[in-house]
């Protein structure tokens, strides 16, 4: 099984002599973000509480973040960035339009029932 | 791999069999079946606490009011620091997962035993960690009352800080003991009393001015709305129905009771997943001591179910953000 690993990350912009290197990379990597997002979960800094697309700047941050260390959890630790192009399309786009399609939904309608509870005339709040 | 493999004979034409198009064996392949559909059942699960929490948005519990207590420091209010700690532990178990991996391509038994030996134990960290977290969270902490409209009122003095009911409220001599089906009607049966009924706390409140009840409404700056002193006493008087003491699936101290239903689901499939994860890998340690993947000069197995452990990481990635971070 001598698999041939790629062994760089960001795009080529940080190069690995051997797997257990990148391995290694990606943990300072993976803690660096969790130590971001655990110190902003904290600390709650003002000027991100501001409200962007709907939701506050600060929600947006640790959504991207996730979304993030998913990427590199993926790519790295499940050897995505290694499988064909058509095994990697068939799991993350698959997932990844379902998800979105779900969540879009479910948000939607929470909102919308979140509405009629407070613009309506049922009174549920004693 | 070769030999599982049925040769027809017809091998040179493309569609005559034979043929890996992705290059991947076909254990790793239902793996990843597997981690999809797997992936949107946890994706669900927290897509249905979002649409709860969008349904609750004005009276949601904030989880950093919720989540503060560290092990071994008593009393002391640390949001985020013990479930970034159980992260990490998941996050480093994920490493020397896939450094075992890595050890199975190079066919090297002893590193593979050792890297599997520490996820197992950082698995079983982790898990440990999560029935803490779920003991303190069903204890409790400050206890609150429950109105008629299944709201939770909880105490805070003048400076905004939570009281805990025990800071102002006396026990009476319990003239109401629990009903337990051997001393009364057999087919009956009723759970823990609440330390202190609803007359003791509203006498407590009566005899503290500096004690204000807090409502689950979030005002304009995301904080919850305290109400004033004569306030209180009102809304104490004419809503409140019984205390409530920690949480479980029905009620809970810290607000919506969704709250607690999420958090038990969530994180116990989650933990059942973790456990699960904690065993297979032990099963596949004992092959890798006992040597079967050393005769079969291929550590696959390792990396199928390395996979799974991976998985289970970045769920717990998600699992972080939506329930402790957003």
């Amino acid at each position: 099984m001598a698999h041939a690993h790629k062994l760089e990350i960001f795009k080529g912009l940080v190069k690995f002599k051997s797997n257990t290197q990148k391995i290694w990379g990606v943990l300072i990597l993976l803690t660096i973000v969790t130590a971001i997002e655990v110190v902003l979960g904290i600390y709650k800094p003002e000027p991100l509480m501001a409200h962007v697309l709907g939701m506050k700047a600060l929600n947006w941050i640790f959504i991207i973040l996730t979304l993030v260390k998913a990427y590199y959890i993926t790519w790295d630790f499940m050897h995505m960035r290694d499988e064909t192009k058509g095994l990697r399309r068939a799991v993350v786009w698959t997932a990844v339009f379902l998800i979105l399609y779900l969540i879009f939904i479910l948000l939607q309608e929470g909102g919308y029932v979140f509405r009629v509870y407070d613009e309506g005339f049922i009174k549920r709040d004693f | 791999m070769s030999t599982t493999v049925a040769n027809t004979g017809t091998e040179v034409k493309t569609w005559g069999g034979g043929n890996e198009p992705l290059k991947a064996s076909y254990g790793k392949m239902m793996m990843w079946f597997f981690i999809v559909s797997d992936a949107l059942t946890f994706s669900a699960f927290l897509a249905a606490y979002g649409f709860s929490r969008f349904k609750f948005i004005d009276s949601w519990p904030i989880a950093d009011e919720v989540f503060t207590h560290v092990p071994f420091l008593h009393g002391q209010e640390h949001p985020m620091i013990y479930v970034a700690f159980m992260t990490f532990v998941l996050i480093m178990s994920s490493v020397t997962m896939v450094l075992a991996v890595n050890a199975g391509h190079h066919l090297n038994k002893a590193k593979v035993t050792l890297y599997m030996f520490l996820t197992i134990i950082g698995g079983i960290i982790f898990v440990g960690s999560q029935a803490w977290e779920w003991a303190t969270f069903i204890k409790g902490d400050f206890g609150a009352v429950q109105t008629k409209g299944g709201n939770i009122l909880q105490f805070v003095d003048t400076d905004g800080n939570r009281v805990a009911l025990r800071d102002f409220v006396v026990a009476g001599e319990g003239e109401r003991v629990q009903h337990e089906s051997k001393n009364g009607v057999w087919f009956v049966s009723e759970g823990t009393l609440p330390t202190y009924t609803m007359d003791e706390v509203m006498h407590g409140l009566e005899n503290h001015d500096n004690i204000l009840v807090r409502t689950q409404i979030l005002d304009e700056h995301g904080h919850k709305t305290v109400l004033t002193r004569a306030e209180s006493l009102k809304q104490l008087k004419a809503n409140g129905t019984h205390v409530v003491e920690g949480a479980n699936l029905h009620q809970n101290e810290y607000g919506a009771p969704l709250f607690a239903d999420f958090f038990f689901f969530i994180t116990g499939f989650h933990g059942f997943h973790v456990l699960s994860g904690v065993i297979i890998n032990i099963i596949i340690f004992f092959n890798v001591v006992l040597g079967t993947y050393e005769r079969r000069k291929n550590y696959e197995m390792v990396e199928k179910v390395g996979l799974y452990w991976h998985f289970v990481d970045l769920v717990w990635v998600f699992v972080f953000t939506f329930f402790y971070l957003v």
